[in-house]
């Protein structure tokens, strides 16, 4: 040990076989830092919301709050977008392709809600999955004009909070015992011949009986479907849940029911508009 | 330096060092958890929050048991992007009758804290069966046995006597009643009328569309709540919290 050093600062007085321990202060510039520190935590207790009271906490001089920072950022935004979301809000819906500056900002506002709210079901790249349909093909069950897409964004389908949602129901042929076994055999060959699947040749005949008494108040004359009723088009190679028999089978005897939730509740009107003119878009809008 | 010096007595008498830790910890603790039982900012009511129903309760059980917290939180940050992705952010009042909270710690999986309603339950069914048939780049397991499991609620009225324990104001008509509570929330043709007297804003429904009460059904039932009960069209958080 530096003699020096001892006569300078002196030692703890701890002695081990003779090692001792220098009492060296804490370095200055480690001593002011901590000073600065609690000087700083006595601002910051004044400046911010800190000190528990009787019923609320010292509200700090700066008036800072999360809540009120959220609401202030979200307003920043809100406003900032205004007059574009407020045209696209008023807008005649067709007219929003022909205006390029609002066509980009729709399209490209529609996208981010496309990923947040609807890729779950229709897939981040809008194709879609078994049960949720494909959104990029021109094959619509409730119509592909923008208007259209507006509606079923807007109220949903089929779920019981919006009563303006669109509303169909297949009945449940085999299920619900409205059909024979062999009738809803003969009437899944008559529609997977329809669109040309191979089938059992010998049945359809006596399937197309069965489709004329059950099926076409919906599915209309040879199946072409009917968008007023979400009603497919069975005569094309496009299928929801699946055009091989078994699928198809299942279909008839239980029924389907797809339902797709209400935006009019989550999202606001221009956040709907855009989506919408973002999926028509997409390849299929009529 | 008196002070200083006198600090030597603590260092060199662990008893004494210990009892006046005790007492610093002590004082921090009055300082900063204290007031969270009594200032009006942590404790906000609001109109709409109520115990669960007991299927909501069993699929809260299910969702403790698969261990779902390790992947989703239940908990809305007060941050713009996040409110934007999920909805409203998440209010102390939301999670007041979670024993334990789901808030989590990590997302790998997306915020579920609004979940209710966002999907159809038919969604969650395939979802749940197998993630990657609706969301391809998913890297959830699958749950799908949970729709071969029966379940009859035979102790769900157990489950709410020990949640009254720790302070959830169930009744003893809830209590009384969960049984038969329990059964009737997944059959929407059953006389549910006292159900949604007990449970305000409960949906009844068959929620896997299979007959029989399974564990999806709870499950399913407990997420498609999730969220849903403040209404925001009508409550205002006070900006100043």
């Amino acid at each position: 040990m530096s003699k020096d050093l001892k006569e300078k600062y002196g030692t703890t007085g701890h002695s081990w076989d003779g090692i001792e321990e220098l009492n060296t202060p804490m370095p200055r510039w480690w001593l002011w830092t901590f000073y600065a520190c609690i000087f700083w935590a006595v601002l910051y207790t004044i400046a911010f919301p800190a000190w528990p009271l009787i019923t609320g906490a010292t509200p700090g001089v700066l008036g800072f709050s999360t809540r009120g920072q959220v609401a202030e950022d979200i307003a920043a935004v809100d406003q900032a977008n205004m007059q574009i979301n407020q045209q696209l809000a008023s807008v005649e819906l067709t007219s929003i392709a022909g205006d390029p500056e609002l066509n980009q900002y729709a399209v490209s506002a529609g996208a981010a809600v496309f990923k947040t709210w609807c890729a779950q079901c229709h897939g981040s790249g809008a194709a879609g999955a078994v049960g949720y349909p494909n959104l990029l093909d021109d094959d619509w069950l409730w119509g592909g004009d923008i208007e259209a897409i507006h509606t079923t964004v807007t109220h949903g389908i089929r779920n019981d909070t919006d009563p303006d949602a669109r509303y169909s129901q297949m009945p449940a042929f085999g299920t619900d015992d409205l059909l024979e076994d062999a009738q809803i055999d003969a009437v899944v060959n008559y529609v997977m011949s329809l669109s040309g699947e191979p089938q059992d040749a010998s049945l359809v005949s006596e399937g197309a009986v069965v489709f004329e008494e059950n099926c076409v108040s919906c599915h209309m004359e040879g199946g072409t479907g009917d968008r007023e009723q979400g009603a497919p088009n069975l005569t094309d190679a496009i299928w929801l849940y699946g055009g091989d028999y078994a699928t198809i089978k299942e279909t008839v005897e239980k029924a389907r029911f797809g339902v797709m939730p209400n935006w009019n509740a989550r999202l606001t009107e221009a956040q709907i508009r855009a989506v919408a003119a973002y999926v028509h878009q997409l390849g299929g809008g009529e | 330096m008196a002070i200083l010096d006198k600090h030597k007595i603590l260092e060199k008498n662990a008893t004494l060092l210990l009892a006046c830790s005790f007492a610093v910890v002590t004082i921090g603790g009055i300082v900063e958890i204290a007031p969270l039982f009594y200032l009006e900012n942590t404790i906000e009511e609001v109109e709409g929050v109520r115990p669960y129903s007991p299927l909501e309760l069993t699929g809260r059980d299910i969702y403790i048991r698969e261990g779902c917290y390790v992947c989703h939180s239940q908990m809305i940050r007060p941050m713009r992007d996040e409110v934007e992705r999920y909805g409203h952010y998440s209010l102390a009042a939301e999670s007041m009758y979670d024993h334990p909270f789901q808030w989590g710690s990590k997302r790998t999986g997306p915020d579920l804290a609004r979940v209710g309603g966002r999907y159809s339950d038919e969604w969650h069914v395939d979802h749940l069966t197998d993630p990657q048939s609706v969301v391809p780049e998913s890297v959830m397991p699958k749950y799908g046995f949970l729709s071969h499991t029966l379940i009859e609620g035979e102790y769900v009225a157990d489950l709410m006597s020990t949640h009254r324990i720790v302070g959830v104001p169930y009744t003893d008509e809830m209590i009384e009643n969960a049984s038969a509570d329990f059964k009737v929330q997944t059959d929407p043709w059953g006389d549910f009328d006292g159900l949604m007297e007990r449970y305000p804003g409960a949906q009844v429904r068959n929620f896997d569309g299979e007959p029989g009460i399974t564990e999806m059904d709870a499950l399913i039932a407990y997420l498609q709540m999730l969220g849903t009960l403040v209404d925001f069209s009508t409550f205002t958080p006070d900006a100043s919290r």
